[in-house]
This record gives C-alpha cells, sequence and structure tokens, in this order.
C-alpha cells in the first residue's frame, strides 16, 4: 500500500532519486584533489625557479600534463559544486540565483577548456 | 513585540563563537577564495602557453606586495581546506562527532593549517 497522496502521485512529486549524487561528487573530487592538490604543491615548493623556462619544463613533461589536466578538471568540478551550494544558500532572489547558477556553471567549464588547451599545447609542443 | 523583529537562530551578532562554528564557516570561505585561486591557476597555464612576455606580466603581478600577500593567502586557504575536508572525511566514515574530538579536531586542523603553510613558504624560497 502507497502513502502517497492521490494528488501527488498524478503531479509526478516524490524523490527525485538522485538525492546523494551532489554529496558523492563532491567527496569523490575531494579525495581526488586530495592527492593531486599534495602532488601540486609539493611539485611547485620542489621547483628549481619560477622563470618562464622552468615553468615550462614542467608542465610539459607527459606525466605532469596529464595529473595537470586531472587536477584542471576535478578543481573545476568541485569547486563548481562547491559554489552552486554558496549561492543556494545566499542568493535568495528566484531569478538572480538562476542566473548565477548558469553564470558559475558556464564559467567553470569554460576556465577547465582553457586550462585544458594551455595544458596540451605545451604538452604537445604547439 | 512585532513579529517581524524577533530574534532569530543562530544569533550569529550575540553568542560566542564555538571554534567548531569558526571552522566551519573558515571551511565554506576558504573554498569560495580557492574559486577565485582556480582562475589564477588558469592564467598561470595559459600565460605560460602563450609565450614569456604573458609569463612576465603575471610573474611581475604575482611579485609584487598584493601578490604575495594573495600567494600566501591562497596557499594557506589550501592547507586549510585540505585539512578540514580530511576531517570531514573522516566524519563521513562515523567518526569523531563527541562534542571534545570535534573541538579538539578543529583547533588540529587550525593548527596544521597553519604549520603547513609555513613548511611550504620555508621549502619554496
Amino acid at each position: 500500500m502507497s502513502l502517497r497522496s492521490p494528488l501527488g502521485r498524478v503531479l509526478g512529486l516524490g524523490t527525485a532519486k538522485d538525492g546523494t549524487s551532489h554529496w558523492w561528487g563532491q567527496r569523490l573530487s575531494g579525495i581526488g584533489l586530495l592527492i593531486l592538490g599534495l602532488w601540486f604543491v609539493v611539485s611547485i615548493a620542489t621547483l628549481p625557479g619560477f622563470s618562464h623556462n622552468e615553468a615550462v619544463a614542467f608542465i610539459s613533461k607527459p606525466f605532469h600534463a596529464v595529473l595537470l589536466m586531472l587536477l584542471s578538471v576535478t578543481m573545476a568540478y568541485h569547486s563548481w559544486l562547491g559554489v552552486q551550494v554558496v549561492i543556494e544558500d545566499y542568493v535568495h532572489s528566484h531569478g538572480l540565483r538562476i542566473a548565477s547558477l548558469i553564470l558559475s556553471r558556464f564559467a567553470h567549464i569554460f576556465f577547465a577548456a582553457v586550462a585544458l588547451f594551455a595544458i596540451l599545447k605545451l604538452g604537445i609542443g604547439a | 513585540m512585532d513579529p517581524n523583529d524577533r530574534p532569530l537562530s543562530p544569533h550569529l551578532s550575540i553568542y560566542r563563537w564555538p571554534i567548531t562554528m569558526v571552522s566551519s564557516i573558515l571551511h565554506r570561505a576558504t573554498g569560495v577564495a580557492m574559486s577565485v585561486g582556480f582562475v589564477l591557476f588558469v592564467i598561470w597555464l595559459a600565460d605560460t602557453a602563450s609565450g614569456p612576455d604573458a609569463y612576465a606580466a603575471l610573474a611581475d603581478a604575482m611579485g609584487s606586495l598584493l601578490g604575495k600577500i594573495l600567494l600566501v593567502g591562497w596557499s594557506w586557504a589550501f592547507f586549510y581546506h585540505l585539512s578540514n575536508g580530511i576531517r570531514h572525511l573522516v566524519w563521513d566514515a562515523g567518526y569523531g562527532f563527541e562534542k571534545e574530538q570535534a573541538n579538539a579536531s578543529a583547533w588540529l586542523v587550525i593548527a596544521a593549517a597553519v604549520v603547513l603553510t609555513v613548511v611550504f613558504w620555508v621549502v619554496v624560497t
């Protein structure tokens, strides 16, 4: 026997079946960033110097390029999820909230695309 | 009393902040700060790919006093968010919810972030 009201059934109300996906995505990307982020700060700290040549040499190593691409995408995803919650918490006007959510999502995807292009350009040596 | 003027929970301006409250809002604040830092990270990649001139402009900007303050701030934000993120994962696994444990882990995270930031900059310079 269902306890759902007939009206609720007709309107299709109820769980969207993905209640934990946002939470889980935040945790998984967080664990990924724990590894990738630590690798990145240790690499930066132990870089011989911060000239243009040294930056190019670091980024263009194949293994570094792959890890940097993973870092960029994971960071964009984790940041997108986090900023989404902040907007939902603090932006109360409906229209402004939707607009900020869309803008944030587009911006995160844009910056991830720029990062991937820059890394590939250096890694492939175009 | 007008119902609209009634004080609302959680009385942010009245209570003395427990350390767990500070550690919670710092997690969010450092997260937002690093979302901005992510843009700088991308600019660093893009300027490196563009060539020495673009890279030099960025290096000059980050070498200024304001640039250095921002870099130190971002590194602290990174280590705080990382340490407190581990604290959240431990909570997710079901441990550390007692009041004394949560207070102790909040102080531990705050101390770890400062120590890691100092170690990072000592190794860098």
